[in-house]
């Protein structure tokens, strides 16, 4: 027991560092293995604080850019209201219907944002208060930003789709065939799109956008457009690389969509859960 | 008292360096110099060992946490803080043995390999397990040169500057 508790004292220093680097290891490969850990997250009062005093003198060298981003959204939209009103008596009632009940959208602004790791978050300010919550998804006026994983009172952790660990729905916009959103951790412009199936009709420059499949993005957001595809023969499918619409390297401020159906077609999926 | 005071300081001012600014640094796209391991360099040479640890480990975790990065800091910052005595050993020589070693009487090329040495071993450890994948390896070779370069210039231009202030 001396022997011991001796080799324990004359070691310690040893101890101390093997002990230590294990709970960094750990906490490591819990965030490259389960893509909502929530032990280590900026989605904190201090730090996010301290990360929205710095965007909040950084947001004045991209402002011009922001306007640009931003008059070009009230363009398109603005195009889309005035074409519709001309056929309002026709679709009156399903607009109303639609509008009101589907999605609720609540604005953000992004406070940091990574994009040159394998795996990226952002943090957002906008959190509990402002009605955020988990698992809702993100997107500005020209495509997907990510998803909600963690929110504290004021801040929210949203996991960027460049991150290895995200796969997302995604469709050719003319055929409906669908396909599966990654990312390799190289290029911030450059996603690929993979299991598309062989009959799939693919041209280069056609557009990609979300599938209806999942309760996270609605249907047919814009993601990007085909610059380069390749046919695996042997197993038939297509690996499309997609140029995305965003330029993720440059966000400032963006939309947090829910899907207001969610929590009853998560009932409908898990009907033994409460 | 005052080594405490003067390394509580420290290691909040360089936290906020790192992440208010050199992190908006994206040289070429995927180059971010790190200076908060300047805070491991220039600790006391006789520093009891287990604080030095646990101060490396803290550290680590802070930049972590404003990074979202899960535990790689702190992992490459308690890996050059255990290893700092071989490279006093290996940069300074004789001196660090007998004790008598201050830092800013060494020889310009003795800091600038201890220095690298620190860096390069923190940017290593940092990136690979970031990466965490053989399939980049050319991806982790480059990232690992290119911000080294990068810190190790800013490292030592800083050294250069607190000195200045000291005179």
């Amino acid at each position: 027991m001396q022997q011991i508790i001796l080799f324990l004292i004359k070691n310690k220093t040893g101890l101390v560092f093997i002990i230590l680097t294990t709970i960094a290891l750990g906490l490591t490969f819990q965030a490259h293995t389960y893509h909502n850990s929530k032990l280590v997250s900026s989605a904190n009062f201090i730090s996010g604080n301290v990360l929205g005093t710095s965007e909040s003198v950084y947001q004045y060298f991209s402002l011009k850019t922001q306007n640009e981003i931003l008059l070009e959204e009230n363009k398109t939209l603005r195009k889309r209201l005035l074409n519709t009103t001309l056929a309002e008596d026709t679709l009156q009632p399903t607009l109303d219907y639609i509008t009101d009940t589907l999605y609720r959208i609540q604005k953000a602004k992004v406070i940091s944002n990574y994009y040159d790791k394998i795996d990226n978050y952002l943090l957002i300010e906008g959190g509990t208060n402002d009605s955020i919550k988990e698992d809702l998804g993100v997107i500005t006026s020209k495509g997907i930003i990510g998803i909600v994983i963690d929110t504290s009172k004021e801040f929210s952790r949203v996991i960027s789709i460049l991150n290895t660990n995200t796969s997302i729905n995604a469709k050719l916009k003319k055929t409906n065939h669908f396909g599966t959103l990654t990312w390799d951790g190289k290029d911030p412009n450059i996603m690929s799109l993979v299991d598309v199936p062989r009959s799939a009709p693919v041209n280069l420059g056609d557009t990609i956008t979300t599938g209806g499949r999942s309760l996270i993005f609605p249907e047919d957001v814009p993601i990007g457009i085909i610059n380069d595809f390749e046919l695996n023969e042997n197993l038939g499918y297509y690996t499309i690389s997609v140029k995305l619409f965003n330029d993720m390297t440059n966000l400032k401020h963006i939309y947090v969509i829910e899907d207001t159906r969610k929590e009853e077609a998560y009932e409908l999926l898990n009907p033994s859960q409460p | 008292m005052k080594t405490y005071f003067i390394n509580s300081i420290r290691f909040v001012l360089l936290i906020l360096v790192q992440v208010m600014i050199l992190n908006h640094f994206e040289v070429f796209g995927y180059i971010n110099p790190y200076i908060y391991p300047l805070l491991i360099i220039l600790l006391p040479f006789n520093i009891n060992s287990i604080q030095k640890l646990l101060l490396a480990f803290v550290l680590g975790i802070c930049i972590d946490i404003f990074e979202d990065s899960g535990g790689i800091h702190a992992a490459a910052t308690l890996v050059i803080a255990y290893l700092r005595p071989l490279f006093l050993r290996n940069a300074f020589g004789l001196s660090y043995d007998y004790q008598t070693l201050k830092f800013y009487d060494a020889p310009f090329r003795s800091r600038l390999v201890y220095v690298s040495f620190m860096v390069i071993i923190h940017h290593v450890v940092l990136f690979s397990l970031e990466i965490f994948s053989v399939n980049h390896l050319l991806y982790l070779l480059e990232k690992i040169v290119y911000s080294s370069i990068f810190s190790i210039i800013l490292i030592m231009i800083t050294l250069n500057l607190i000195r200045k202030n000291r005179k």
